[in-house]
């Protein structure tokens, strides 16, 4: 039984079809990658995967759950977390508490509790901040924890934005274009990241990303997408091999 | 420019007593409570206003400045707490005491009732929203039998604590100061804590907060009715001080005056709604001898400030 099981996903807007009949898996422990074009569909599928579209029909499960239409909330809380393409971070706010915010969903006291200074409020307190510094440390950004997070470094930002979401404790992690942005060297030690967040947390990774280099070295098994359809899906070599990718990324002779 | 900003020191870990926070903050307690001593009636009067206003700027600060909700009807809220505890002293002889609790729940209903519906929406549709209710308010009281209509309630009866009734001005101040002081305790447990933080998510970005595994709804849902509690709370002394109330206490002006006092000082922070909470409520008196010119010389006032401090007096470093 794979992780994410995805079927026959459609989604228009208006009279608009973005995405055509999708059908994918991803097995618990892999890292893999949805790659296409620009406006082949990808990020209105992490969309819809995450809560913030609403699919026309098709369905999506997350461990043998069934989790589409579900509001973003509730699919975090179901073990599904994600980042953004254009960094979504809380800048006004510290490194540190944008790590903590994962953890809202892991944890439960309210205002009552917090007016009360309830012992068991305070633990909690405790957990939330031992966690965010755990996963700041993990990405390696734990020496900035203090300050502005819109004041870090862009690579800085995308590792805070990895923490973050690291910190809700997923089962399934979807990275929307992690490497936009990066330069070679900072690539290599996403490479790295991306690996041990499979190796060391056991944390299922799917990400979105134009680098063909990074996809191909990273990715186990590769999804292809063209104007919203599914054109391959298979292991890296076998995608590179196939003429109907080729031709989407390349265009043919006449 | 720096970029270590405040954190929020959380729960459980020993907290720094930054003695440039902790010194001004009791000199002007010990201020604060010798005041009623030394001032005149007339003094202390208008200083148990300026404490009524930081109970309902700090309560609207958590609306406002915490979930970043605007909020143009907060007068409302303060209307259903003197209404409530009003009626049940005045109409059915509740024990002062016993009508707080009566108050708030009366506020949580009708803050679930304005906005479970109304939250969903984003921030400009929530303003109209919040602005309506506001006037429902006000005219349902003009309206009524039971709220004695346009004249307002009379003879609400004064509160008694250990066998001492509150009577003078003196000992409205106190308990003004005592509501004050619980006020931004309650609203510094709940900053630092995981709800607050919550807030905070939801005003910056949304979209990120609900990502994360926040449930934006529910979360602004909590900050609006923990404001209308606070709100309810101040009605009910403001009843009790006042033992006469009328719907023009409670119109769209108080609601602007509170927003003012939140949006002056610096919304987020409690010392900045604080100052602004007190300038609100000092401005009028300082202006007296202006005349007619004064509506003109506040607008200048606040035009300036806008202008040169945009993010209030006293801002929250994050902003």
């Amino acid at each position: 039984m794979a992780l994410l099981e995805v079927r026959d996903l459609r989604l228009s807007f208006g009279g608009l079809k973005v995405l055509h009949d999708i059908s994918f898996s991803v097995e618990k422990g892999a890292i893999n990658s949805l790659i296409g074009p620009n406006g082949a569909g990808k990020t209105s599928l992490f969309n819809c995967l995450t809560g913030f579209y609403k699919p026309k029909g098709g369905s999506i499960s997350l461990g043998g759950r069934p989790i589409t239409g579900l509001p973003p909330h509730r699919i975090t809380a179901l073990g599904l977390a994600r980042t953004f393409q254009n960094i979504r971070l809380f800048k006004e706010m510290t490194v540190l508490e944008n790590a903590m915010s994962g953890q809202h969903c892991r944890s439960r006291h309210g205002i009552m509790s917090a007016i009360l200074h309830l012992p068991a409020q305070r633990r909690e307190e405790e957990t939330i901040r031992a966690a965010g510094m755990r996963w700041l440390d993990f990405v390696g950004i734990e020496q900035h924890a203090h300050r502005r997070a819109g004041g870090l470094s862009y690579g800085d930002q995308r590792r805070l934005e990895l923490a973050r979401a690291l910190a809700s404790a997923p089962e399934l992690i979807l990275l929307d274009e992690p490497a936009a942005g990066l330069n070679e060297r900072e690539k290599l030690d996403l490479v790295h990241l991306i690996r041990r967040i499979r190796d060391e947390t056991g944390v299922t990774v799917l990400l979105i990303e134009h680098d063909m280099g990074l996809v191909m070295q990273v990715s186990e098994k590769i999804v292809v997408f063209d104007y919203g359809q599914k054109i391959a899906d298979g292991p890296p070599e076998a995608v590179r091999k196939d003429p109907r990718v080729i031709e989407a990324y390349l265009g043919t002779e006449d | 420019m720096t970029d270590e900003v405040r954190t929020m020191p959380t729960a459980g870990q020993p907290q720094l007593m930054r003695w440039s926070v902790v010194l001004p903050g009791l000199a002007a307690l010990t201020c604060a409570l010798v005041l009623p001593q030394f001032a005149n009636a007339y003094v202390t009067e208008v200083a148990t206003t300026a404490l009524l206003y930081v109970v309902l700027c700090l309560g609207l600060n958590v609306v406002v400045g915490y979930a970043g909700l605007l909020d143009l009807g907060y007068a409302a809220f303060f209307a259903v707490g003197a209404y409530t505890s009003g009626i049940l002293t005045a109409e059915f002889g509740f024990n002062f005491w016993l009508t707080i609790p009566v108050a708030m729940v009366a506020a949580c209903v009708a803050g679930i009732i304005i906005g479970a519906p109304t939250l969903r929406l984003r921030s400009d549709y929530l303003a109209i929203v919040t602005l309506g209710f506001g006037e429902i308010v006000r005219i349902i009281a003009r309206n009524l039998d039971i709220t004695g209509g346009a004249s307002g309630l009379i003879g609400i009866e004064r509160p008694e604590i250990f066998g001492f009734r509150l009577m003078q001005v003196q000992h409205f101040y106190y308990a003004f100061l005592v509501l004050a002081l619980l006020t931004a305790f309650v609203c510094l447990s709940v900053e630092r804590s995981r709800m607050g933080r919550a807030w905070f998510y939801v005003r910056y970005d949304e979209d990120a907060a609900a990502g994360i595994g926040i449930n934006r709804v529910t979360a602004k849902l909590q900050a609006y009715m923990m404001g209308a509690v606070i709100a309810s709370v101040a009605g009910c002394l403001y009843a009790a001080k006042m033992t006469a109330i009328s719907p023009e206490s409670f119109t769209f002006n108080q609601s602007l005056l509170i927003l003012l006092g939140v949006v002056l000082g610096g919304m987020g922070r409690i010392p900045g709604v604080v100052l602004g909470a007190v300038l609100v409520a000092l401005l009028p008196e300082v202006l007296r001898g202006a005349g007619t010119y004064r509506p003109l010389v506040t607008a200048v006032a606040l035009l300036a400030i806008m202008l040169f401090r945009p993010n209030g007096l006293w801002p929250d470093k994050r902003v």
